[in-house]
């Protein structure tokens, strides 16, 4: 029977419900879990944590104390902070450079289609946790010990959190690669890494140059405290300053540090952008 | 259109990505050439790390097996970690309620979009320890100044995670919405609210696990939590004690982004 | 019009031996149930049948891209089922195969896609930087050239139409100078229209150089019009195996099933879409 025909009987009245819940009632009972669950965690998260509600109510008062301390900036001192600077930039670059070397293997090893067994697969992800779970100052902390401070620490640090996260994305690529693709140059009799360089490198490259240069991107920002846990770069001066309560130099080495996390993330924006 | 064989070229380059070969070797000239130069001005002590290496590989073997002796510490560590991290997330994501608002271009007043825009960009810059220096030396050592740095730097991303949804609202909906004559706050929950929630709560979900991340690591400036364990275990040498706190940490901070990627799945 | 296999009393070994070639996949689906093929002269072949009926499990396995169960393939006297993994390699030089849906690397250039073809013959770093000697770099202009494609050497792939992709592709192929040529279902992506250049092409090459095409098609009519020999596939079991113009009614009911084939078939150059498609009951 089309749209346009009349019914030649009218439908017999049925019986429509006349209640209606968004949710059923089980549905509800799981949101309450929920919603019950939440309550407590952050009820006890609170109350554990043992907060002197006393100290929040000059808190502004204490601010704009603080504020007064750090102004004027103490322009003096920036000659002073201009090697450290330098130093945070080489240990994010280096660190950045020596990650991509690693994170390609580590790559080819974490994606299912690439990898040569159940056993690689499993090693290649748990390199990806493994870097990816210690933070770049934890790893900081761990080279200091193996390297001794400076900047050597730092560079090791920078690079073996950076391996995980470059890695992970760049495995995501390449299981997302067109197998007809891979399966085309498996057919003229290429070898294996041939197969790989041809037809999965060119694909991933756009994915590789973007995830390196957003990477370097948040490891200046992360270098530059890499120097409280002694792994060199300008985190050092910084953790002095503000402990010696020297305000005013402190406020010069954070406009800096601003100055060149802007900087990188321009760069990075940029360069990501040209990139297709 | 047959040419004789001959004809043919013989020889061909591929385009490179730089788009020219002049641009590729320049690029790899930079390259080589700052690769000289971070590698000199650096103060790298070859000579000690040489010596140093037998000493490195002492200490790797130190780490190892490790020690789970003093594990009432380690969860002590981990538990106030999680309640930082957990208490952080929810007093940063009421504060960033105002805030989002106020650096939503389409709701607030330029100057005050101005000041709060200013304010994120800024606050963005600064790395979680940077932040967890100040609150100690204002609060003192303990979770308190880890609470309130997390709280802080989380207000910062979800005041302007939200500052976007509402930007990128669709303003059909609510303009039925108002059509029927409903009120302001009904309005709100049943056009704006819809929108913004789902994502809403798995950018909350995100955050979570991110300062999950970040109150393992403030710790080593005093802000309490798992950090200030391990800084510890560090500057007493205890090495296998510190491989088991790295192993809990990358444990936890594992468990909770499969459990963040498994709640942000559902909730679609 | 090229004789079938029957009564090939060639004294040299065939091109292409396929014999009691089976292929049940893990699932327990039976694709092939002991196929016998012999290729002795350089023909095109088209390989024909409703879907599900076991043409594309037949083309992959001659080059093993589908792993047969049991039976001989035998290239040139040689038994490629039996190969190791290197000699493999070294026999799937020798055969060029072409897609349905082109499989260029698409953010390469055309010259770099056509060069593909020669990378079982170049050492990892040449071929990685694309250093191949100068014969073959003049080969491959001379069969882009053949192609048609004469001035697109630098274009990336991704920025031509199906068409011309698909001639690429067959560029690709005749870069290895393979003994056979596969090609699984090269027409299904193309129109009307570019399907007959693309047969066209695939029947003069195969002229020209005396290399034997084996080509899994869906369309009948386009079976009938460029090829010299048919093979029908039912159920994974030959019941048809002659030249083309011995492809009456009655063998395609025999291949397809029941159907009234009295439907005329667009085999005018025009747009009409085929109508191939129509008299196929679904599998």
């Amino acid at each position: 029977m089309t749209a346009h025909q009349l019914p030649h009987r009218p439908a017999p009245m049925r019986d429509y419900p006349d209640r209606w819940e968004r949710y059923s009632a089980r549905e509800r009972l799981i949101q309450w879990f929920w919603l019950g669950g939440i309550a407590l965690a952050a009820a006890w998260s609170v109350s554990a944590l043992d907060i002197e509600w006393a100290f929040f109510a000059d808190a502004h008062e204490q601010a704009a104390d603080l504020i007064g301390r750090m102004w004027p900036p103490r322009w003096s001192y920036l000659p002073r902070i201009v090697q450290p600077l330098i130093e945070t930039l080489h240990i994010a670059t280096l660190g950045t450079m020596i990650a991509v070397v690693f994170a390609l293997p580590v790559a080819f090893l974490a994606a299912r289609n690439t990898t040569w067994n159940q056993g690689t697969w499993l090693l290649g992800r748990s390199i990806l946790v493994l870097s990816r779970s210690i933070n770049t100052v934890i790893w900081g902390l761990v080279f200091v010990a193996i390297f001794g401070p400076g900047p050597v620490a730092g560079i090791c640090a920078v690079a073996a959190r950076s391996i995980g996260f470059i890695a992970k994305l760049v495995a995501e690529a390449i299981e997302e690669v067109d197998a007809g693709q891979i399966e085309a140059v498996e057919a003229t009799g290429a070898r294996t890494l041939q197969v790989y360089g041809v037809a999965i490198l060119p694909q991933i490259l756009p994915v590789l140059i973007g995830t390196t240069i957003y990477r370097w991107d948040i490891n200046v920002r992360e270098s530059s405290v890499l120097g409280f846990v002694g792994a060199g770069g300008i985190g050092l001066l910084l953790y002095a300053s503000i402990n010696q309560f020297a305000w005013s130099q402190a406020i010069v080495i954070l406009i800096a540090i601003l100055g060149i996390v802007i900087i990188s993330e321009a760069i990075s924006a940029y360069v990501r952008a040209r990139i297709v | 259109m047959t040419m004789s064989a001959s004809a043919y070229p013989s020889a061909w380059r591929p385009p490179t990505i730089f788009g020219s070969p002049g641009r590729r070797f320049a690029f790899w000239a930079l390259f080589a050439a700052y690769l000289v130069w971070s590698l000199s001005t650096l103060n790298v002590d070859t000579a000690r790390i040489m010596a140093g290496l037998p000493r490195a590989w002492n200490i790797l073997v130190r780490m190892m097996p490790p020690d789970f002796g003093r594990w009432q510490l380690l969860l002590t560590g981990m538990v106030e970690s999680v309640q930082i991290a957990i208490a952080a997330t929810i007093v940063g994501a009421a504060l960033s309620i105002p805030l989002g608002i106020a650096a939503a271009a389409n709701l607030s007043p330029r100057p005050v979009y101005f000041a709060a825009r200013g304010f994120i960009v800024v606050g963005r810059t600064f790395h979680e320890v940077i932040i967890a220096i100040f609150f100690v030396k204002l609060f003192g050592f303990g979770p308190v100044a880890g609470l309130l740095t997390l709280a802080f730097s989380s207000a910062i991303f979800l005041g302007k995670m939200l500052a976007e949804d509402i930007e990128n609202m669709k303003p059909g909906p609510v303009e039925a919405i108002r059509a029927t004559g409903a009120s302001f706050g009904q309005t709100f929950v049943y056009a704006v609210v819809p929108q913004v929630l789902v994502k809403t709560l798995g950018v909350l979900i995100y955050r979570l696990d991110s300062n999950l991340r970040h109150s393992t690591v403030i710790g080593i400036v005093g802000a309490g939590g798992i950090g200030q364990t391990l800084s510890a275990s560090f500057s007493r040498y205890d090495f296998d004690f510190a491989s088991a706190i790295l192993l809990t940490i990358a444990a936890m901070v594992a468990l909770g982004e499969w459990f963040s990627d498994w709640a942000r799945r559902r909730l679609r | 019009m090229m004789p079938g296999s029957e009564g090939a009393a060639q004294a040299a070994a065939p091109l292409l031996a396929v014999e009691g070639l089976v292929k049940t996949y893990a699932t327990g689906k039976k694709a092939l149930g002991g196929v016998d093929v012999i290729i002795d002269r350089p023909q095109l072949v088209a390989v024909i049948g409703s879907s599900g009926a076991g043409k594309s499990t037949f083309i992959r396995c001659i080059n093993r891209l589908v792993e047969p169960t049991s039976g001989r393939i035998l290239l040139n006297g040689e038994d490629i089922v039996a190969l190791d993994r290197k000699g493999l390699r070294a026999a799937r030089r020798r055969i060029g195969m072409i897609f349905q849906e082109y499989n260029l690397v698409e953010r390469l250039s055309v010259m770099q896609n056509v060069l593909s073809g020669r990378l079982g013959y170049v050492g990892l770093l040449a071929s990685l930087r694309y250093r191949f000697p100068p014969e073959d770099i003049q080969a491959a202009f001379a069969l882009l050239d053949r192609v048609g494609l004469d001035g697109y050497h630098n274009q990336r792939a991704d920025a031509l139409s199906g068409g011309q992709r698909q001639r690429v592709g067959i560029a690709r192929a005749l870069m290895q100078r393979p003994d056979l040529l596969l090609l699984d279902e090269p027409t299904a992506s193309l129109d009307p229209k570019t399907s007959r250049q693309i047969m066209r092409l695939v029947r003069e090459l195969v002229a020209e150089r005396q290399t034997p095409a084996i080509i899994n098609i869906h369309d009948v009519a386009l079976a009938r019009a460029y090829a010299d020999r048919i093979i029908g596939l039912k159920d994974g079991l030959l019941v048809f195996d002659s030249p083309a113009d011995a492809l009456t009614d009655e063998a395609l009911t025999r291949i397809y099933g029941e159907e009234d084939w009295s439907t005329p078939q667009g085999e005018e150059e025009d747009e009409q879409p085929s109508r191939a498609a129509a008299p196929m009951p679904s599998a």
